[in-house]
């Protein structure tokens, strides 16, 4: 809860910053804050600090172990993305307004993780959305950035609306908005599955379905995440995504028991869905900004592997590692592809990538480093977070959907490489670029992470202990 | 109050679901930006309709007051929307969403 308070004020005085001229001062102050925040956030999650307003605010929202997690994790992306994209905010006149866009959009990304009424999914989903569209759309000269935000204003109210439905329809059938009473009621002995609570619920998941991206529901994804500026979209496929499954998964694991036969297929038809049709149609991708976007909509098949399996007690912890690896490892490689974009006028092609190696070797390396573990090549982080996911669906005896998914990633592992060769093997025609000692800083810091999770569950998880 | 009560849920189930489609129908077939807008009001409106219903019917004004919180998140939706369609206005004038293919492969 005390996260909500810090995240809030801080958007607030970054407002006020517009008003009194402070502005230089805006970005150290918000990284500051955000530390606050970090710091809040894990101490929080380790219990040092408690007050009565954090294990339940009125019953709406809930800070319990789940909740406080996923806030330390999205702190912990939101900071990164703030002290990488530093100048995003530092070339623009309106600086204060896109930082403090952020920073609400965060407290919606909060709520989302702790809702324990469906009002606050509501209103958490919005919170989160609607700063989005504005920063889609906040380089306002370009067209495609215009056809980011009112693509992603149709397509997210689209959602929102039928998600307003279902929950409708799931409280006309239960007679209550929250998600516990939810889960007494399916687990009740008379309880049958009304035609009405079967639409609601589906109706519910396909809206979930379409703010994570996943399969039958990307076709928004690839568009927005290459019109908009690319600091926007490595927020949108971190930040918004970890929100968006976090909450998925919250829905489901407190109002249901078990996945019942009717969701089961259609979780089937979404996580084999998003498998192929992202890398597979990621294959076929010049542009390697689109190509990152595809290639997000099949992790999304995997998280959404962890979130069918939920009944498994350690299927929560697997979907935890698997968004802090893809996150942490995502903003490593939209950091590279931005200092690429920014050195080639804007063009984020394959061929833009050409040479890279020659041009600057910390930044070849980082990103090959992020794209193998993107992959699932080991001992890196990507690899382990798919592993723990398919051992999951393994112990449930889902053997086929395990070789469905390494058939999948198998097709990953070939476009991933295109760019890995192109940066490798051939010429540059560019010039070299050179890095500020911050961004050198940042780079190893990230390889490092990305390494270093992946050693870490390498040691721990197999030294029995 | 009577009236309402007389008139049963299933009608009114019927009738929300009949708006919301029309409203999501008009949303996948209009072209110009400003009659999606008023068609996703529809489909919203639709919802805030049921709700009203099914808190008549079950005595209870949890719904009500979750009414209220979605025509305030739709006034802010609708104002950031019309706030994009005039930044895309400025540079397509037009309204017709088929003017924004840039991003198609």
């Amino acid at each position: 809860m005390n996260e909500i308070l810090i995240v809030a004020g801080l958007g607030v005085l970054t407002l006020l910053a517009e008003i009194f001229s402070f502005k230089k001062f805006i970005a150290p102050i918000v990284i500051a804050g955000l530390l606050a925040t970090w710091v809040v956030a894990a101490l929080e999650l380790n219990g040092n600090i408690y007050s009565s307003l954090n294990a339940s605010v009125l019953n709406m929202l809930d800070f319990d172990r789940y909740a406080q997690s996923f806030v330390l994790l999205l702190t912990t992306i939101a900071l990164l993305w703030v002290i990488i994209n530093y100048n995003f905010f530092s070339d623009e006149s309106n600086k204060a307004d896109h930082l403090s866009l952020i920073l609400f959009s965060m407290v919606g990304g909060f709520c989302m993780v702790s809702y324990t009424n469906f009002v606050m999914l509501f209103l958490g989903i919005e919170i989160l959305s609607i700063p989005m569209y504005v920063l889609a759309g906040s380089n306002k000269r370009s067209l495609r950035s215009n056809e980011a935000s009112l693509k992603y204003f149709l397509m997210g109210s689209f959602a929102t609306g039928i998600l307003l439905f279902g929950i409708a329809l799931l409280y006309g059938s239960t007679g209550s908005f929250y998600v516990y009473d939810l889960r007494v009621k399916t687990t009740g002995a008379d309880f049958v599955m009304t035609p009405m609570f079967t639409i609601g619920m589906v109706m519910l998941l396909s809206a979930m379905a379409f703010k994570s991206s996943a399969a039958p529901f990307h076709f928004w994804a690839p568009d927005v995440y290459t019109g908009s500026p690319s600091s926007v979209t490595s927020f949108m496929s971190t930040f918004v995504k970890t929100s968006a499954l976090a909450a998925f998964m919250r829905l489901f694991y407190t109002a249901l028991p078990y996945v019942p036969e009717t969701f089961d297929r259609i979780f089937l038809i979404l996580i084999i869905g998003s498998l192929f049709l992202g890398n597979i149609i990621a294959v076929f991708q010049t542009n390697a900004k689109r190509l990152l976007a595809y290639s997000s909509i099949s992790h999304v098949g995997f998280m959404l592997m962890a979130i069918r399996f939920f009944s498994e007690p350690t299927s929560v912890a697997s979907l935890f590692f698997y968004m802090a690896a893809y996150a942490i490892t995502t903003l490593a490689a939209f950091m590279v592809l931005k200092i690429v974009e920014e050195n080639s006028d804007g063009d984020v092609s394959i061929s833009a990538f050409n040479g890279l190696v020659k041009r600057n070797p910390l930044l070849a390396g980082t990103l090959t480093i992020a794209l193998l573990s993107m992959a699932g090549i080991p001992p890196l982080s990507g690899f382990f977070a798919k592993f723990n996911i398919l051992y999951i669906a393994l112990n449930h005896g889902y053997f086929w959907l395990v070789i469905v998914a390494i058939l999948a990633s198998l097709v990953g592992v070939y476009y991933y490489f295109k760019i890995v060769i192109a940066m490798f093997a051939s010429e540059p025609v560019l010039t070299p670029i050179t890095l500020t000692g911050k961004q050198k800083i940042l780079l190893l810091l990230l390889t490092l992470l990305i390494v270093g999770m992946g050693l870490n569950s390498f040691v721990f998880d197999l030294i029995p202990s | 109050m009577d009236i309402i009560k007389g008139v049963p849920l299933t009608s009114y189930i019927l009738l929300c679901s009949i708006l919301f489609a029309i409203g999501a129908l008009g949303v996948l077939y209009r072209r110009n930006a400003l009659v999606i807008f008023m068609c996703i009001e529809l489909m919203l409106n639709a919802v805030n309709l049921l709700m009203v219903a099914f808190s008549r019917y079950f005595n209870d004004s949890n719904a009500q007051v979750f009414v209220f919180f979605i025509m305030a998140v739709a006034a802010a939706e609708v104002s950031v929307g019309l706030a994009i369609l005039m930044m895309v206005y400025r540079n397509t004038k037009t309204t017709d969403i088929d003017a924004l293919s840039k991003l198609k492969y």
